[in-house]
């Protein structure tokens, strides 16, 4: 079973580096590299602010974008390229498939989001050296949009395993922006009654928590997040992203492929 | 069981489990951040118009969120009496910048800003400075002067500010005219209860916020309430010094002949009569405000 997974997964791997999609990390530099100078002139004391607020965002924009329009094409494009049936044909188990295609994915945006740390860093020694001990605390935003990643990539292969790239494209994205809003969504129907009550309820527990994943304004202002908050987003990443990749193997296992 | 069935039966099985087990996640940490973690981000906003430019044209949708958050900050402070409200404000802020025309972050915003904690967030000058900005960007809509005289009238007691607004907005087409009255009000008595009592009046009819109307039903039945026991008192106090004693019921002031009757509260309960000649109501917290009238005209 290893052996069958990680080919999948590495497969998935070579085959985005050869869609360029490392290519991101360029246009990453460059806007880290013109907006510190930039934001210098025209603000004042938001530098380093600035930096952190617009590199940790990128990284975040960046990745969900990849997850998405990588993610969208998993299933369809082996479909489409007849290559699926070959893999199938193979000792290959369906959900192997989905598992190795999961996990191909977050490694490329894992690897991506690696490169993308190290220029953020160096763009922040540059701007603002020394780096202080408040700066490593910068690592827990990241990790946290690597959380992220984990879900959204989740959600797109589901979205993926039934329907074509478009609507996927579309549901996954409506997804992310319901997720980034779902504790409103809570607040809601913390304020509303009847079955409108229950219903918003019900949605603010199915729809993934994109909000306290987000850190990002908190760790620019050097605040820390607490332990237990690392802990139970992470619990709550891989459990979230387990079900719905289940979901993706249920959906996957009774295609019709043929 | 077919084989395939059973499959079937062990993956939901474990589906089941790892969404109760994310759901027992998520409850975790919305307990850590409590319900105010979103909110909390203002604090590290540098300005509404900022975010305006970065809602890439959005910015009516992001104001509606926003108002929505205010509302319920505001809502979940009031329900749990609280004495601070330290993001109304900035929340209010951000909502105007992103929508200059959402008349009801002005309206109902600075009421919620300038009434007195638990009701409101103690803040009439930023109340004032809110519904200023409001005026700035919608100098044709004359309800936010009526607004603003009425946060300088009650909450910070600049009768002649209050004067300016009510005039300067009878001046605006359209605007109705009893504004003219009530600067006219202003510019000879200041404060009195009969101003509150039109004052309070004209935002009961105005307003369609079930909220808003309720606590202008709550100041009128106080400033009702506070008229009846100043007189009740006026009149225990002729029967004192008529007979040297103060009454023990309502019966000795009818005996003679200073009350035709038990005197009922606005909610029909009778007036209670306290030693040493003292009027109250019997269910305070129907009339959160009374009191309010007889100690500013004592």
């Amino acid at each position: 079973m290893i052996p069958r997974l990680s080919a999948i997964t590495s497969n998935t791997f070579r085959e985005a580096v050869r869609d360029r999609v490392l290519y991101n990390l360029i246009i990453f530099v460059l806007i880290l590299l013109a907006s510190a100078p930039l934001f210098s002139q025209i603000s004042i004391d938001i530098e380093r602010l600035m930096l952190v607020n617009l590199g940790l965002s990128a990284i975040s924009i960046f990745g969900v974008i990849i997850a998405i329009f990588i993610g969208i094409g998993l299933v369809s494009k082996e479909i489409d390229k007849k290559t699926l049936y070959t893999i199938l044909s193979r000792p290959v188990r369906r959900w192997e498939f989905i598992v190795g295609k999961y996990l191909g994915l977050v490694l490329t945006l894992l690897t991506n989001a690696v490169f993308m740390t190290i220029g953020f860093y160096a763009a922040l020694y540059l701007y603002t050296r020394p780096l202080s001990a408040a700066d490593a605390r910068l690592l827990i935003g990241i990790y946290f949009i690597v959380l992220e990643f984990l879900i959204i990539t989740a959600v797109t292969l589901l979205f993926s395993s039934f329907s074509s790239p478009i609507f996927s494209a579309l549901f996954s994205f409506a997804l992310f922006v319901i997720g980034t809003f779902s504790e409103d969504l809570r607040n809601f129907a913390a304020y509303s009654h009847g079955v409108g009550k229950w219903g918003a309820y019900a949605a603010s527990w199915i729809v993934p928590n994109f909000a306290s994943l987000n850190v990002i304004s908190q760790v620019a202002h050097k605040q820390p997040v607490a332990g237990a908050m690392v802990l139970f987003n992470t619990a709550y990443a891989l459990l979230y992203s387990a079900t719905v990749i289940l979901i993706a193997v249920l959906i996957f296992e009774r295609r019709n492929l043929k | 069981m077919k084989p395939s069935a059973k499959k079937t039966f062990v993956l939901t099985l474990v589906l089941m489990l790892l969404f109760a087990g994310s759901v027992l996640a998520l409850a975790k940490i919305n307990s850590l951040r409590g319900s105010q973690a979103t909110l909390q981000d203002v604090l590290y906003m540098p300005s509404g118009k900022l975010i305006k430019r970065m809602s890439l044209g959005y910015s009516g949708l992001l104001a509606d969120i926003y108002w929505t958050r205010a509302v319920q900050y505001f809502g979940s402070k009031h329900i749990a009496q609280s004495m601070h409200y330290d993001l109304l404000y900035p929340l209010l802020d951000i909502t105007t910048d992103l929508d200059p025309q959402l008349i009801a972050a002005y309206d109902y915003g600075s009421i919620f800003l300038s009434e007195q904690p638990p009701q409101g967030a103690g803040q009439p000058d930023k109340a004032v400075a809110l519904v200023e900005k409001g005026i700035r960007e919608n100098p044709a809509y004359w309800r936010l002067y009526f607004t603003l005289g009425f946060i300088q009238y009650q909450n910070r007691h600049d009768y002649h500010a209050a004067q300016e607004a009510f005039e300067k907005g009878s001046e605006i087409p359209g605007a109705l005219p009893w504004m003219k009255v009530m600067a006219a009000r202003m510019a000879e008595r200041g404060k009195d209860i009969g101003t509150a009592t039109a004052l309070w009046g004209a935002v009961y009819q105005m307003a369609s916020d079930k909220e808003i109307k309720h606590t202008a039903q709550l100041h009128l039945a106080s400033i009702q309430a506070d008229i009846a026991i100043d007189e009740l008192e006026r009149r225990v106090q002729t029967y004192q010094q008529r007979t040297g004693s103060f009454p023990s019921a309502w019966a000795d002031l009818e005996r003679a002949g200073l009350l035709r009757g038990i005197p009922l509260d606005p909610g029909g309960v009778p007036y209670q009569l306290q030693p040493g000649g003292r009027v109250e109501v019997l269910n305070a917290k129907k009339y959160p405000y009374l009191g309010e009238w007889r100690q500013n005209q004592h």
